[in-house]
């Protein structure tokens, strides 16, 4: 069996008398590609942000490489080698595009502040692997002419793509989308698609996927997890998850 | 040694004759000014190098790092204080003259840093609003504390403060001695907070004003930087209070008070949040404009107006243009566009 990287047990959000989250379990093992669906405020997105310590689950254990979370913040899920994007994007709008993706790939160099302030030779030999891993990185992407951009200013689809780029300089082992597709037309999901395909063979990545759009979680996920009002209603294979009546009404509501 | 090191080397050398360049061509300007002006405008020209180190420090905090802080006039009173302590202990006394008061800014920068660092660390929780009162909050108790010590004068201050004397081996008079100093620690200030913010490590800085949280699930430590910020920034106010001190040559906790802290403010909102360019350009009006144009007007009218104008100008400045003189822009950036506008303007002329 493959190495375990994410392990959520009994996982709870409790926000005062709302529960978004009851009782979530999963295991995500290196290379998987899973899919997360569920109607408008599931607690979806309260999964994602459980999982990578934006908020504090009030119940559970999550364990990233077999590493307990609890008392972890955010950058420090990034450095356990899981890292996210965003539902609404949260580009650095005012940066260009390449300082987007450099400062992602920060947290693997070795040069410190006051090297960088005196310019010492390792600032400029770190600096120079750091933009050329980025530009490597834009340019699997098709970026790379765009580099020297406003990242704010770039196309929406660019921008969504962007996101992707900056969480791969991270270097990680495990990646959560939060709806990749929001917003697409046809073509740019079919695109999509290729692309997520593409970065989880080339970077050896198991991938979690928020989405709505059913052609794409259906057509790449090999296992689904569908959740309503924070609970998880039925697990499986695309497949079986089409055809389970619990999720056909929890989507589309029952005849009486 | 790969082609890399020696690449690397090279370049790291290469980084060093620029600032020289600046300190040698204001140190010029220092020994020009003691011949050709007034000793009134000598010491307005020594104001604008302290104003610049304070504006540029707290431009990193404020422009660069998205914190709000009010407290700067503290960092700097810190900085004064120490500086103008020390520089009449008689354990100092055998140091040459021009080299203890190069030395004597880093003493004020480090007990201001420490104070950067007892703020940082429990302001960090807080945003927007409720960091500018803490920071408020804590440049008044520096305040206050020094109106009540009676070690530093209390609220008589402290006064006849020593400044640099003249120094006949390099034909440096006592204001050009003192002008040197300050150029200095100007240079120093600017290329060392530049070549922060225009560096990878130093982008962490700008992409936690951009976003917190996706600053952190990029796995930047946002605790640490803003920290980092902090320290650096209270560092060199508290240089920049030492050049103050020096410069004005009496201290009085009145100085460094709220407005104090405003006025730097002024001078970066101005010149424009997280440009350098920008806050060395404001920090030269705003020094200049009260002492020469205002002065003038305040003794034909009969009233200060000096708050009313500066009032007046930021609500002009928040109107027509609320990024002030540069924006993000920077002297480069400025001076491409420059170039651009002018060659288009060629093209155009040209006969058809």
């Amino acid at each position: 069996m493959s190495e375990v990287l994410l392990e959520a047990t009994n996982m709870k959000m409790q926000f005062g008398g709302l529960c978004a989250v009851d009782g979530f379990n999963l295991t995500l093992r290196s290379g998987e590609l899973v899919g997360l669906i569920g109607p408008n405020g599931a607690g979806k997105t309260t999964c994602f942000n459980c999982l990578t310590s934006v908020y504090k689950p009030t119940e559970g254990v999550v364990k990233i490489r077999s590493v307990d979370t609890k008392r972890l913040r955010p950058w420090q899920i990034s450095k356990l080698g899981m890292t996210r994007t965003f539902q609404n994007i949260r580009l650095f709008r005012d940066l260009s595009v390449l300082d987007n993706v450099i400062v992602a790939g920060l947290q693997h160099t070795r040069h410190s502040l006051l090297d960088s302030a005196l310019r010492t030779p390792r600032h400029f030999i770190e600096e120079a692997r750091l933009k050329e891993r980025a530009l490597e990185l834009l340019a699997i992407f098709n970026l790379q002419d765009k580099a020297h951009l406003q990242s704010g200013g770039l196309p929406y689809g660019e921008q969504r793509r962007l996101e992707i780029v900056r969480a791969l300089a991270t270097e990680p082992r495990l990646i959560l989308l939060d709806e990749p597709a929001a917003g697409m037309n046809h073509s740019e999901t079919e695109e999509l698609m290729k692309t997520i395909a593409k970065i989880r063979k080339d970077f050896h990545l198991a991938v979690l996927l928020i989405e709505h759009d059913m052609k794409l979680v259906m057509g790449i996920c090999e296992r689904i997890i569908v959740l309503d009002h924070g609970v998880i209603i039925a697990e499986g294979t695309p497949s079986e998850i089409q055809s389970n009546p619990t999720v056909i009404a929890a989507y589309l509501g029952t005849e009486d | 040694m790969t082609t890399e090191d020696r690449v690397a080397r090279f370049k790291s050398l290469g980084s060093i004759p620029a600032p020289m360049a600046a300190i040698v061509l204001l140190s010029l300007v220092g020994v020009l000014l003691d011949t050709s002006a007034n000793p009134y405008t000598q010491f307005v020209m020594l104001l604008i190098l302290t104003n610049v180190v304070l504006a540029t420090s707290l431009n990193l905090v404020n422009g660069f790092t998205g914190q709000f802080s009010l407290g700067h006039a503290g960092f700097m009173a810190v900085g004064a204080y120490t500086s103008a302590w020390l520089v009449t202990r008689p354990e100092l006394s055998g140091m040459p003259d021009l080299v203890k008061f190069l030395i004597l800014p880093i003493a004020g920068g480090a007990l201001a840093a420490v104070a950067g660092l007892i703020v940082g660390l429990p302001s960090l929780r807080l945003r927007g609003d409720y960091l500018a009162i803490v920071t408020l909050g804590f440049g008044e108790i520096i305040r206050v504390v020094l109106l009540n010590s009676e070690a530093v004068g209390g609220a008589r201050g402290l006064y006849g403060i020593p400044s640099a004397q003249a120094v006949p081996e390099l034909g440096l008079s006592p204001f050009s001695a003192q002008f040197l100093v300050a150029s200095v620690w100007s240079v120093i200030t600017f290329v060392v907070l530049w070549r922060i913010v225009h560096s990878a490590k130093g982008r962490a800085f700008l992409s936690v004003r951009e976003d917190e949280i996706a600053a952190e699930a990029m796995g930047i430590n946002i605790t640490q930087i803003k920290v980092r910020a902090f320290v650096i920034s209270a560092f060199f106010a508290g240089v920049g209070g030492s050049l103050f001190a020096h410069s004005v040559k009496y201290l009085n906790p009145s100085t460094f008070t709220f407005t104090k802290s405003v006025d730097i403010i002024i001078m970066i909102v101005l010149g424009g949040m997280g440009s350098f360019t920008g806050a060395v350009i404001a920090a030269a009006i705003i020094t200049v404009l009260p002492e020469m144009v205002l002065r003038e007007l305040q003794q034909l009218t009969g009233v200060d107006l000096r708050m009313v104008i500066y009032s007046l100008l930021l609500i002009l400045f928040m109107i027509l243009r609320p990024s002030g003189i540069l924006g993000t822009r920077e002297a480069p950036e400025l001076w491409r566009s420059l170039r651009d506008f002018f060659q288009r303007r060629s093209v155009s002329e040209k006969p058809q």
